[in-house]
């Protein structure tokens, strides 16, 4: 570790954690309809689309707008892929994809994981990449956040029976929030070196006087969604460690800034939405505490030198230099990793497969933790409101009331749709990633045998299950399987467990908001904050560590006592 | 208060055995399935038997086996003995109260019109609506109320008060109880319950916990413990597939240990003790709950309805002040005072004496020959007439008429008007026909109510008085006491007009009443305290009934419901924080002979793999029965404020519930190893 390395971490989380108070109360803003600069565009939308924007939805509504939204959207991006090469903007004449694939990635990209089985260079076209993949990119985030809006909206007042209505926050979050930010981190990109093209090549001539050709096209725009609506999909295979999506130190910079903000964001838009700040600023300090914790283990894992290679005499004097850009070095490579398992957004800008085992636990944790820290945009704001319920309620009853969260009592219904979705989570994460390891097809996929074969299927379940879709790799993931298996995992991921949080909402918000009184569980200070850190570690990850024991603890020793696999 | 019958010790030997005798028989999983944690055990300690049984049939030695097998039996009987034993106190309460129902002869009145004119009936056959005789030394043979007569009636056998009571039919006092003995005069009843429906009768199946039903915040928390149980049950069971993939060969035995460990079995084998020991609790303190869900809303009760008299103020209106016209000592008046009351013989007349004996250290004695005028509510003044003294003292009207005055000096109507502003009664007081200055009678705030109020407000519970006085004596009183909001001038039609406006605002508010007119009240409020001593409406309305009769015990039953919860959340904190060190003491175990580094894991120390897992296993078990004991008493509740109070409890429970299995597997380990068991 070096004062470079630790002054780069604190930077990062100064500007994140900086930026993020301004930019939620703005989203607070246009969560209640109070920024309407783009007015005339807006009701443009809704006359085209036959949305009544006054009509507010009961949860159920909201859940079956939801759902039709990203039922056509499935099958229309399944469409896309499958139809590819009759598409315009193929001037590289990529065939279709294979079904099985094309429903993996179609999965992948409505549900905001961006878990992507195929090489983008060789198997999708710029058209599909622009018309499919990055229209998802903005859909399914301002999906996301429109739900995070929702479950703020239970908590604002007594006796609602409507959470607002999906067309509208989806259309606002997307005009106000995602488009204008996107355009301008765009336009740093390109002037940092990011392509914007609707060219298929670069035509490069080499010293040795051969012709390279270097795959460009629409990068920059899909680049800046990518991050800032953490959906991690990139551009290139190599995604932010190829030059062209993340080209300067100063662009993973921005790159870092734009997938960690709007989760720190959302939070501070909570409490400026259920008009009580430091109830938001609560939840942000525990998402903030896990995240900078995780950054720092992974930096100091990562900074030790892998004993192997010192044995051959091969060691790099920062650490572990292993499958990273050498102009990024280890602690921005770590950072952006941790940021972006974190966050569900999974990019990466160094292979998290050359890790040393400990550091390539932090992400596989951070993913098991259920997206918290700060989470996928609007996913990490509803899966913390769950844990926060869960806090109150296991040590709620301790000031001696029966547990309530922000006014509203925490009871059976919720109780029970909570650990519904926790649950959702568990069983695929645990049953996909230990069937996989025992059928001969899934042992087919693993590329490495031993604990970092292992590391590597709970990985894959992991980022597919928590909507994430970074990638451990060393795996190949286009198998029947995988591709069936992670996408029904990504499915279920997203909506069994974003469904039973909108039934919390529903139901809560059509509760009494009850008065504080000095009887109150406290939920704004430093107290809540350590127990909800303490609940999400213990509901959240503890069920994945007799697996992480197995995986990335058992590789560590191993390694550190000589032995590979 | 009055103590019940008797305080049945933490562990009292009978209980002990019998609660032993239950636990075996609490086994039967149609029972045990109500309770999903400790259910799941049973079954895992079943298959490991099983298991452990076929290796030494097969003679693979299946001792390690049987071991785990042996505690998890264990840990599944300290759960049902848990259970038992909070059950069991409460039958031994019920017994005490079954002693009074026993089979009497009841004298069936054929004609209200001839009371004396009865046939010998057994209790057991009257019928709702039924009348009956019942005269002096008669036992009451069930539930009424009192047509006819006036008695005394000795309540013991419920209430555990030996003074007896007047029943008298008409009016709040109508009501008697089944059970309960005349002692003097005679009475006509009407029969309101059927028989097994009586007070007694549902007194004692509350106290039994026969009718016991999951409170709504139980059924919540058993389903985060069953959700917890099937999240750990994945866990462990796809465990088998990692395990199996990286040649850690996991045995049923060390599954069963893993999983069992994890799982929440001290919370879920406490959980109905402890709500079984908070309706003990309250029927210790002479209230008895008609349901659970009443003690739990007690504790998150967030406004207190109270009486005024009786339980902010004494009840009796007490002199409190002289005030000499000019002219007069202050002495004079107060000897003055003291000799007119000898002939009033009422509280507040005693009260005179009292201050005046206390205050200037006067003994007032009446002179030779001196002729004591007495109290009459007619005349409304007391005094005495000797040779040379003519006092008077008594209500300002009366006092100027006796003596003829038909204006009274400015500085007397001053302090006249200055005292009832206070809130106060002002008394006038005279010297033949001299006015010597006014009294000031006052309602006195009992002495340590104000701290507990203040107490109240840091918890978060708001106090308002509910008094039929005028609104300025009310505000004075208030004033005093510190309660937050008053209800003057109360009719019950207020009370129930407040209590619907605070719910309508979320709250929730706890009444004490026993009138009739309470009843709709009681019924609104959630929860309604009915005196033990009220009408039977009352009585059904309220979901608890105090036996004592003592409107100041609504306090302590909020602390006793906010007891219940505490206790309850603490477990459950203690309980979930105790997987982090069993993951410590088991992982490393039971894979150390697939990847031998993890080993760096046992930061326990532990003798061996298997002792290591054993230890785990045994302090899983041994635990809840050590806190038997704290899921009995309950955890004390201090009015220091939720955010002390949570940062103490996270302290002891959570952070107490993370480092307590280190230590406790640790020294089981080393017990182990130095009897070479298993290490």
């Amino acid at each position: 570790m070096t004062i470079a390395g630790g002054a780069y971490i604190a930077l990062i989380f100064v500007l994140v954690l900086g930026g993020a108070i301004p930019l939620g109360l703005y989203i607070a803003r246009i969560l209640q309809g109070e920024v309407r600069f783009l007015a005339p565009v807006e009701h443009g939308v809704y006359a085209v689309c036959g949305v009544d924007p006054a009509r507010e939805m009961r949860w159920q509504d909201y859940v079956v707008a939801l759902l039709l939204l990203s039922v056509i959207h499935l099958v229309l991006l399944y469409a896309i892929l499958r139809l590819q090469e009759y598409l315009p903007f193929n001037p590289q004449h990529i065939g279709p994809m294979s079904p099985r694939l094309a429903f993996n990635t179609a999965a992948s990209f409505t549900t905001n994981t961006n878990w992507q089985s195929y090489a983008p260079e060789a198997q999708i076209s710029n058209g599909a990449q622009m018309f499919g993949l990055a229209v998802h990119m903005f859909i399914s985030a301002a999906a996301g956040i429109a739900v995070a809006g929702a479950v703020m909206r239970a908590f604002t007042s007594s006796g609602l029976q409507t959470l607002g209505n999906f067309y509208v926050d989806l259309t606002r979050i997307t005009l106000y929030l995602l488009l204008p930010f996107t355009i301008v981190a765009a336009l740093l990109l390109v002037w940092s070196g990011s392509p914007q093209t609707f060219a298929p090549f670069a035509t490069a001539h080499t010293i040795f006087g051969s012709v390279q050709k270097i795959a460009v096209g629409p990068v920059a725009l899909q680049e800046a969604i990518k991050e800032f609506g953490t959906n991690g999909g990139g551009f290139f295979n190599a995604n932010s460690a190829h030059p062209f999506e993340n080209p300067t130190i100063w662009t993973n910079i921005l790159e870092n800034w734009l997938l960690l903000v709007i989760g720190f964001a959302l939070p501070v838009a909570f409490g400026r939405m259920v008009g009580r700040p430091r109830q938001g600023y609560a939840l942000y300090g525990a998402m903030a505490i896990i995240l900078i914790a995780g950054c720092i283990g992974a930096y100091a894992a990562e900074s030790h030198a892998n004993p192997l290679h010192v044995a051959a005499g091969i060691s790099a004097a920062p650490g572990n230099m292993e499958g990273k850009e050498v102009r990024f070095g280890i602690a921005a490579s770590t950072t952006f990793n941790v940021s972006a398992t974190g966050t569900s957004t999974g990019a990466v800008n160094s292979f998290t497969d050359s890790y040393m085992p400990l550091a390539g636990a932090v992400p596989l944790f951070m993913m098991e933790l259920g997206e918290v820290t700060p989470g996928g945009v609007g996913s990490g704001f509803y899966t913390i409101i769950v844990f926060a319920l869960l806090s109150v309620f296991v040590a709620g009853l301790m000031v001696g009331r029966t547990p309530e969260y922000l006014g509203k009592k925490v009871q059976a219904r919720e109780i029970k749709l909570a650990m519904l979705s926790v649950l959702i989570l568990t069983v695929f994460i645990l049953v996909g990633g230990g069937f996989s390891l025992i059928t001969t097809s899934g042992l087919a996929s693993l590329a490495n045998a031993g604990p970092h074969g292992l590391s590597e299927m709970l990985y894959a379940w992991t980022s597919a299950t928590e909507n994430n879709g970074s990638a451990m790799a060393g795996i190949s993931a286009d198998t029947p399987l995988l591709d069936y298996g992670l996408g029904t995992a990504m499915l279920f991921g997203r909506f069994a467990f974003m469904i039973p949080v909108i039934a919390i909402a529903g139901s809560l918000a059509a509760k009494p908001k009850l008065p504080d009184s000095s009887g109150t569980f406290p939920t704004d200070g430093a107290l809540f904050v350590a127990l909800l850190i303490g609940v999400i570690i213990i509901l959240g990850g503890l069920q994945f560590l007799p697996a992480m024991t197995l995986g990335p603890l058992a590789e560590h020793f191993a390694l550190f006592a000589g032995k590979t696999y | 208060m009055t103590q019940h019958a008797e305080t049945i010790a933490l562990f009292d030997r009978a209980i002990l055995a019998r609660a032993a005798r239950d636990a075996v028989m609490k086994l039967n999983p149609r029972l045990l399935m109500r309770n999903p944690v400790i259910f799941v055990t049973e079954i895992v300690a079943l298959l490991t038997t099983a298991v452990g049984i076929e290796s030494v049939v097969r003679g693979q030695g299946g001792a390690f086996a049987l071991t785990i097998a042996v505690w998890l039996w264990l840990t599944v009987l300290f759960a049902t003995f848990a259970e038992a034993v909070a059950e069991g106190r409460g039958r031994a309460r019920a017994e005490s109260l079954r002693r009074a129902r026993t089979d009497t002869m009841a004298k069936l009145v054929l004609d209200p019109r001839e009371p004396q004119m009865w046939k010998p009936t057994p209790a057991l056959d009257l019928r709702k609506g039924d009348l009956v005789l019942v005269e002096t030394s008669d036992l009451i043979p069930s539930d009424g109320e009192i047509v006819q007569g006036i008695a005394s009636v000795n309540e013991s056998a419920i209430t555990g008060e030996s003074a007896p009571v007047i029943r008298e039919s008409g009016g709040d006092r109508s009501a008697v109880t089944g059970g309960t003995q005349v002692v003097s005069d005679w009475i006509v009843v009407r029969i309101t319950a059927e028989q097994g429906s009586t007070f007694l009768d549902r007194m004692i199946a509350l106290v039994e916990g026969a009718e016991r039903r999951k409170t709504p915040n139980e059924i919540a928390l058993d389903i985060l413990l069953a959700g917890l149980t099937i999240i750990f049950l994945v866990a462990v069971v796809t465990l088998v597939p990692f395990g199996d993939y990286s040649h850690a060969a996991l045995r049923v035995p060390v599954l069963a240990a893993l999983l069992v460990c994890l799982i929440p079995t001290t919370i879920g084998g406490l959980l109905s003790a402890i709500g079984i020991a908070g309706m003990d609790r309250l029927i210790r303190f002479n209230v008895i709950a008609t349901s659970g869900r009443a003690v739990e809303a007690a504790g998150d009760v967030d406004a207190l309805l109270l009486d005024k008299t009786g339980t902010i103020t004494f009840g009796n209106r007490m002199a409190a002040g002289l005030y000499p016209v000019p002219g007069v000592q202050e002495r004079e008046l107060a000897e003055m005072a003291a000799l007119s009351s000898l002939g009033d013989d009422t509280p507040e007349g005693r009260s005179i004496l009292a201050f005046v004996r206390d205050r200037f250290g006067i003994t007032a004695t009446a002179p030779e020959g001196a002729t004591v005028v007495p109290f009459s509510a007619n005349t409304r003044l007391s005094g005495l007439d000797a040779p040379g003294i003519h006092v008077r003292k008594g209500a300002v009207d009366s006092v100027l008429s006796a003596i003829s005055l038909s204006s009274a000096p400015q500085a007397f109507t001053d302090a006249v008007s200055r005292v009832a502003r206070a809130g106060s009664t002002p008394l006038a007081v005279s010297a033949g026909n001299r006015l010597l200055g006014v009294l000031e009678l006052k309602d006195i705030v009992k002495p340590d109510i104000k701290e507990r109020f203040a107490a109240l407000r840091r918890m978060g519970i708001r106090t308002v008085m509910v008094t039929g006085d005028n609104r300025i004596t009310a505000n004075a009183i208030a004033a005093e006491a510190g309660v937050d909001d008053v209800i003057a001038e109360a009719t019950p039609q207020d009370k129930l007009a407040y209590i619907r406006k605070v719910q309508a605002e979320g709250r929730l508010v706890a009444m004490c009443g026993d009138g009739t007119n309470d009843a709709p009240a009681l019924a609104q409020a959630d929860v309604g305290v009915a005196m033990q001593s009220g009408t039977q409406a009352a009585r059904e309305a309220g979901n608890m009934i105090d036996l004592d009769s003592d409107p100041t015990k609504l306090i302590e039953i909020v602390e006793i419901g906010k007891q219940l919860l505490i206790t309850r959340g603490a477990l459950t904190t203690f309980s979930i924080a105790n997987d982090i060190s069993k993951y410590f003491a088991i992982l490393p175990a039971i894979f150390l002979a697939a990847y031998p580094g993890l080993g760096a894991l046992n930061i326990m120390q532990l003798a061996s793999p298997e002792s290591a897992i054993l230890s785990a296993v045994i302090f899983n078990a041994i635990i809840i029965v050590a806190l038997v004991p704290l899921a009995l008493r309950g955890i004390k509740f201090r009015a220091i404020g939720a955010g002390a109070l949570l940062r103490r409890n996270l302290l002891i429970y959570g952070l107490g519930g993370i480092a307590a299995p280190f230590a406790g597997i640790k020294a089981i380990d080393l017990v182990l190893h130095s009897f070479h068991i298993f290490s």
